[in-house]
């Protein structure tokens, strides 16, 4: 019932609320000193919060560096769990200000939900994972399958568009949470868990023997994650999708979290704009003119942001690939900053 | 001189004041309109204001999405379904399950709960306490623990579909649910119906027959062989004489999971025992603060008469119970409907977990789906409390009180 009555209250507040959302988002959380973001409710990597209850991952690190850009202080956030069935209507309802939660960008949540997505922070696909026992090597010997969803995802639909377009059948079972779904595949329920492959990755250490599972090398759809903002208010969207992007371009640029102070003093063109030493870029966009160093000193750039929650430098391990910069083989790619 | 008599005053006037106005008269009836036109004025600016605020976030509106195509599985489907069908299919689905949910989940506690409800009431120690404890343990424990409870507990215990248990032949059970052969209609089918509604109608002419017998002459015969005889008879002369009325089509492994039959799936096996078993426990208190209702004298008055506690209970004490029972089983029968929400924690595919939430997270139309769900809600309760107050009024009317 819980659930129910969140959104419930969530439709409701639609209804009531005489003016949703303000148009100055941004004045808005800086008059009330905090962000309100919307997270996971504990994907590993992404969204969770860690055994003294500090919430890490890469959604969240993206809000703390906008509270860093916008109050030279990451921890004025406040994080919201949100299951992914209530994620939406808590943002159209104004509940949070950005929602940072693994949200796949597709054509209908960009232009039926009232809000706009500002960029991608992880380039993810739809993969499977299941018990080596099986002997299963490929999706498609995954033929009357049972298969463990998590409800309110895209992972529904691409599992239906997946086995009818190659003739299989399967029966699938969907879980109101990511936690429910993961208990049923280890209890024996499904043969199949199935969502994006960071997932599939951070959710197989929490099962008893993550040796014991093996996620299958098919890649069946293109799940790009990112940061969504409400309609409406262009200078909060701007504000959120250049805080992502110039976390990207600090990586190219060669600006981390350790060595931004030295970069900050450099006399090169592209640098003093960066910094605003030269220009107000920063003031164009809402903030000050030291908003990437901000940005920088307190998260670092994509690739330590990257490595820290689920690359090298964490318990997941996963390889850069799709993610890895534009120049070094991946596709992330952000505008210049100038 | 003639003596007309005046025609009376004409009441209706003053009948009408009454029934609308109550007390208060016509100032009380108008009061009552500007209440209900203030609630209307509300409820519309409610319903405009949404729409306002939806239209100009540019958020999708409106029931349209309806006759879109859901593009998503179900597991457990009463009516054909497939992917390519609408959200509106969708609903249909989610709303079936929920109402086999329900209504099975509605017989079973009845039954559990007046069984429970004696057992509490027996003379018998062991029987009485252990009626206690049951009632004590589930109506304390909150029912999504239960219901995950049961899900996991029966699961962790069955097998997976290799190592499936059989029983008998083509039964089989595993962590994919229990397997069962599937009837096909065969040509003997319309007879065989024809022949069990022939059985069921003689039986109930000859229970009549048998009560008018009582209640004429005193003399009660024995009629249940020939029910037996009728019902079993019958049906089998109909399969001898017309041929196999079906066949039937037995379940096979075939890959990772059995092929064929029909099959129970575990979530719904979970999320109904644990349901009844808790309703149960509250039908229970209610049945037997019922039966302690009617006065010790009835009892004992029909001991006196040299029936049997059976035949007591059934005949003297329920019956007046059941005035005092009715409103309060009313009640958990709503509760029951309104748990069965709680199916998507365990991934039964009720009416909330298709069309409340996948449904509503693919199509992000919360305001209508929300709207939708709450107004089925409130329609199977009413409709229930509708069943229930006219199956109580037939008892006052027949108890003529």
């Amino acid at each position: 019932m819980k659930r129910v009555s969140l959104v419930f209250i969530l439709a409701l507040s639609v209804g009531l609320s005489t003016q949703m959302a303000s148009a100055q988002t941004l004045k808005t959380v800086t008059d009330r000193g905090i962000l309100s973001c919307g997270v996971s409710q504990g994907l590993p990597g992404f969204s969770s919060p860690d055994d003294k209850g500090n919430w890490t991952g890469i959604d969240v690190d993206v809000c703390r560096a906008i509270a860093a850009a916008i109050f030279n202080d990451p921890s004025k956030v406040k994080f919201v769990p949100l299951s992914a069935k209530d994620r939406f209507t808590a943002l159209q309802s104004g509940e949070i200000d950005v929602l940072s939660r693994n949200t796949t960008w597709t054509l209908s949540r960009d232009t039926s939900l009232g809000a706009n997505f500002t960029g991608v922070t992880y380039y993810d696909g739809q993969g499977f994972l299941v018990k080596k026992s099986l002997k299963v090597n490929s999706a498609l010997e995954l033929n009357s399958a049972s298969i463990c969803v998590q409800t309110g995802t895209t992972t529904e639909q691409n599992l239906a568009d997946y086995f009818k377009s190659n003739n299989m059948k399967y029966e699938v079972i969907a879980f109101g949470s990511a936690d429910e779904t993961v208990k049923a595949y280890e209890s024996g329920r499904c043969d199949v868990f199935t969502s994006d492959v960071s997932q599939l990755y951070a959710e197989r250490l929490k099962l008893a023997n993550p040796a014991d599972h093996v996620v299958l090398p098919e890649v069946i759809s293109k799940e790009p994650l990112g940061p969504m903002v409400r309609h409406g208010d262009d200078q909060w969207f701007d504000l959120v999708k250049w805080v992502l992007f110039a976390m990207i371009d600090a990586e190219e640029l060669g600006i981390t979290q350790r060595n931004v102070d030295d970069m900050a003093k450099s006399d090169k063109p592209e640098l003093k704009r960066v910094f605003g030493t030269d220009g107000n870029l920063g003031e164009q966009l809402g903030v000050t003119k030291d908003w990437v160093s901000r940005i920088i000193k307190a998260e670092g750039n994509y690739g330590e942001m990257f490595d820290r929650n689920v690359g090298a430098g964490s318990k997941l391990g996963i390889a850069r690939g799709l993610n890895q910069l534009w120049n070094k083989g991946g596709i992330q790619y952000a505008p210049p900053i100038r | 001189m003639s003596t007309d008599t005046r025609p009376p005053p004409s009441q209706f006037a003053a009948k009408l004041r009454r029934a609308v106005g109550g007390r208060a008269g016509w100032g009380g009836f108008a009061l009552q309109i500007l209440f209900v036109a203030v609630l209307a004025w509300i409820g519309y600016e409610i319903v405009a204001n949404a729409r306002a605020n939806l239209q100009s976030e540019r958020i999708a509106s409106g029931f349209g999405f309806l006759s879109n195509t859901a593009g998503f599985d179900v597991s457990q489907t009463l009516i054909p379904y497939s992917g390519s069908d609408t959200y509106s299919r969708v609903f249909l689905v989610g709303l079936l399950n929920t109402l086999l949910v329900s209504v099975i989940g509605i017989v079973l506690a009845t039954v559990i709960g007046f069984i429970v409800a004696l057992g509490r009431l027996s003379p018998n120690w062991l029987l009485s306490r252990i009626s206690g404890a049951y009632v004590e343990l589930i109506r304390n424990l909150p029912v999504l623990f239960q219901i995950l409870f049961w899900y996991l507990a029966v699961l962790s215990a069955l097998p997976n579909p290799r190592q499936s248990i059989a029983l008998f032949d083509g039964f089989f059970l595993n962590s994919r649910g229990l397997f069962i052969p599937k009837p096909i209609a065969g040509s003997g089918l319309e007879a065989l119906a024809l022949a069990v509604l022939a059985a069921i109608v003689s039986v109930i002419l000859l229970r009549q027959y048998a009560r008018w017998r009582l209640f004429n002459s005193g003399k009660a015969i024995t009629i249940w062989p020939y029910v037996i005889g009728l019902l079993v008879g019958l049906p089998l002369l109909a399969g001898l004489v017309f041929g196999k009325p079906f066949t039937l089509e037995f379940p096979q492994l075939k890959g990772f999971n059995f092929a064929g039959g029909a099959r129970v799936i575990p979530e719904f096996v979970a999320l109904t025992v644990a349901l009844s078993l808790y309703t149960a426990a509250f039908i229970a208190e209610i049945v037997r603060a019922g039966i302690q209702s009617v006065n010790k004298g009835q009892m004992e008055a029909g001991a006196s008469l040299g029936l049997s506690r059976g035949s007591t209970l059934r005949l003297i004490v329920v019956p007046q119970a059941l005035r005092v029972i009715l409103p309060p089983l009313t009640s958990q029968y709503l509760n029951l409907t309104k748990n069965s929400s709680l199916a998507v924690a365990i991934g039964y595919p009720d009416l909330v977990s298709v069309f409340a939430g996948t449904t509503l997270s693919q199509t992000g139309q919360a305001v209508e789906i929300i709207a939708i769900t709450m107004g089925i809600y409130l329609l199977l309760s009413l409709v229930t409390s509708a069943i229930m107050n006219f199956y109580g009024w037939r008892i006052s009317r027949s108890m003529g009180t």
